[in-house]
């Protein structure tokens, strides 16, 4: 295999060709860039899905109260069910699975909240301590709610980082600072940071504060829980939370008006569907994109062998064996596929590492990047056909007999 | 040196038979010089295409060097034209993308001898045909004649037993006609043997013995005694 003679006759070969090499070299490098590109592209964008959906905590289950639409043990349709903190406490303690649990009043939503001259409209969410993780917000300054803050129904607030902005000018510290919500002072004792901007113009302020300033005594009016279960088993808490609260509240499980849920890790399962669809879309346009790439190699091995017939017939009627023919064709079909290919991966990554440096850090399309082992196959499959594809004219010219190859036009 | 015994060659065509070589029989002594004549389609090509083990044949026998070349392996045909036969054609056959260096060096390449040997070798044989200043010239650059004896360069440098030339003067003027006819008696008289097909009197006068064909079959065989050497037994 290493004859270095025979490296030498297919290396003055090409460079005394250059114009067909280099049209088949293009065919192969260009379609492994094309390929690397796509690959890049999809995954690109499967990445950028998977971190708009990671500014939530994926595996996060809401669910509130409703009216009933059945009738239930006598109990007319109509019906309004109200959880309450009792009920926080039950989940809580009771029921298994749940890693984050806090229950939410609704209260003033929009509101103004001033801090000396300066004021803004924010949305006011009351909450428990861990709402912080349902949110996958963190913490930049100070805390978050605490226990004790809901114990005793301190007036306690924690903004988001554009509030903060907002009220506090020249960058003065808020920690310790009284604000005013409906004209309520309340002390700021944290800020926090949320990815999605829609969550982060808020304030939050302890659960049982918002109940006792606005009357609610004991009255919840949604719960987000979060889990560490898989899909199937999270369907399974639903159904337990939906069977216990039922029970709670003597309403029939089946009635959903009564309790409405949301569960983000069966819309995240979704998501990951769409993106199997992505890599499968991605898939078989890579795999024609290969087949062309084939196409074309073939194509021009066959054109090389046609137009080197007269060429094999000298070599022949010169003592070539029909194994030196093939073998001299074969290799040099794989040196030009093979440095074709590597070049047009090279140029391919390239292209995808400068445009992701141009790319915001954020969006819909983030770090496009390709898997390199599918890279080094891809490449090697093209390498691979443009060897067959140029075995089997080789094999052909091998076979013609000189004479014919040597007939003049 | 070679011996032909009833040879038989037809070209299948379709539903076409063409019989070309209809029973030839013929016995070519080492060290001769022979041409071979004929009107076109009398088969003069094809039998030198036989000879050559350029193309095969479908019954008879056919001897060269004492072997028989008889449903021989195309490997083994290889060695054979490697070793044995040198050719030289009317079209030349030059690779357009070798210079005359290289050209004149392939059929060493198929021996196994280094890069470095056989152009050494082939610059020998390039001097000797009057063309060393010549040797980084690409056939295209080069005249009919200058073609012509790199060619017959090329026909030399394996040391053949036999050359064979397919019309060897076919595209060349009267005057370089003579001078490659010149370089092939130069050769002849060192003891190769030479096989010429022409249909050029002129040439065949040149050769000691003319065989002419007709329909393939040998129609006369005529022999030029002025040009046999004082060994010749015939």
């Amino acid at each position: 295999m290493f004859d270095l003679d025979k490296w030498q006759e297919i290396f003055s070969t090409i460079n005394k060709n250059r114009m067909r090499t280099f049209l088949t070299g293009f065919s192969v490098a260009w379609g492994i860039f094309i390929l690397i590109i796509l690959l890049g592209s999809g995954k690109g964008l499967q990445n950028g899905i998977d971190s708009q959906f990671k500014q939530d905590a994926v595996n996060m289950i809401q669910f509130g109260s409703g009216t009933t639409s059945k009738s239930y043990k006598g109990l007319q349709a109509g019906r309004e069910i109200r959880f309450t903190n009792e009920d926080y406490e039950f989940i809580r303690k009771h029921i298994e699975g749940i890693d984050k649990v806090s229950s939410r009043y609704f209260m003033w939503q929009n509101r103004v909240i001033s801090y000396n001259q300066d004021y803004g409209v924010f949305d006011l969410i009351s909450a428990h301590p861990d709402y912080i993780d349902i949110e996958n917000a963190t913490m930049v300054q100070g805390r978050f709610l605490n226990r004790i803050d809901i114990e005793k129904k301190r007036k306690v607030v924690v903004i988001g980082e554009p509030v903060k902005k907002a009220l506090f000018k020249n960058g003065k510290d808020p920690i310790g600072e009284y604000i005013k919500i409906n004209n309520i002072p309340f002390k700021v004792v944290g800020v926090f940071y949320d990815k999605n901007e829609r969550d982060a113009t808020r304030a939050y302020l302890p659960i049982s504060t918002a109940q006792m300033i606005s009357g609610g005594a004991d009255r919840v009016h949604s719960f987000a829980i979060t889990s560490n279960l898989s899909a199937k088993e999270s369907e399974e808490l639903e159904k337990t939370l939906r069977e216990e609260l039922a029970k709670r509240h003597r309403f029939d499980k089946d009635d959903q008006n009564a309790m409405w849920m949301w569960n983000t890790l069966k819309e995240y399962k979704k998501f990951l569907n769409l993106f199997l669809g992505i890599q499968i879309f991605v898939s078989i346009i890579g795999a024609f994109t290969i087949i062309a790439g084939i196409v074309g190699v073939s194509n021009i091995m066959i054109i090389v062998v046609n137009e080197r017939t007269k060429e094999i017939g000298i070599r022949k009627a010169l003592g070539a064996t029909p194994f030196s023919v093939v073998s001299m064709i074969l290799l040099e079909a794989i040196l030009i596929t093979g440095l074709a290919g590597y070049i047009g991966l090279v140029a391919g990554v390239a292209l995808l590492e400068f445009v992701s440096g141009f790319l915001p850090k954020e969006g819909f399309f983030l770090n496009p990047e390709v898997d390199f082992t599918v890279a080094i196959v891809s490449t090697l499959v093209l390498i691979m056909a443009g060897s067959v594809a140029g075995f089997m004219p080789a094999i052909r010219a091998s076979r013609i007999r000189p004479v014919v190859a040597l007939r003049d036009e | 040196m070679i011996t032909l015994k009833n040879l038989h060659k037809s070209y299948v065509t379709g539903s076409n038979s063409l019989h070309v070589l209809k029973g030839i029989s013929l016995d070519i002594e080492e060290g001769e010089m022979v041409s071979i004549m004929g009107a076109s389609g009398s088969g003069k090509s094809t039998l030198l295409n036989v000879v050559g083990i350029l193309d095969n044949y479908d019954s008879g026998e056919y001897y060269l060097n004492g072997q028989l070349i008889q449903n021989i392996s195309e490997t083994k045909a290889a060695h054979l034209r490697n070793k044995t036969i040198g050719f030289v054609f009317q079209s030349f056959n030059l690779i357009s993308f070798k210079n005359a260096l290289e050209n004149i060096a392939l059929p060493l390449y198929y021996q196994g001898v280094t890069r470095r040997k056989r152009n050494q070798i082939a610059m020998e044989y390039l001097e000797r045909v009057g063309l060393k200043d010549w040797w980084t010239h690409l056939p295209s650059e080069l005249s009919g004649g200058q073609k012509q004896r790199v060619a017959i360069a090329r026909a030399l440098i394996g040391k053949p037993k036999v050359i064979l030339a397919d019309e060897p003067t076919g595209a060349l003027d009267s005057v370089t006609s003579m001078e490659v006819m010149d370089l092939l008696q130069e050769i002849n008289d060192e003891g190769i043997t030479i096989i010429i097909v022409t249909h050029e009197h002129d040439i065949a006068v040149r050769t000691q013995r003319s065989i002419k064909l007709k329909d393939g079959n040998i129609e006369t065989v005529l022999y030029h005694k002025s040009n046999y050497k004082a060994v010749a037994s015939f």
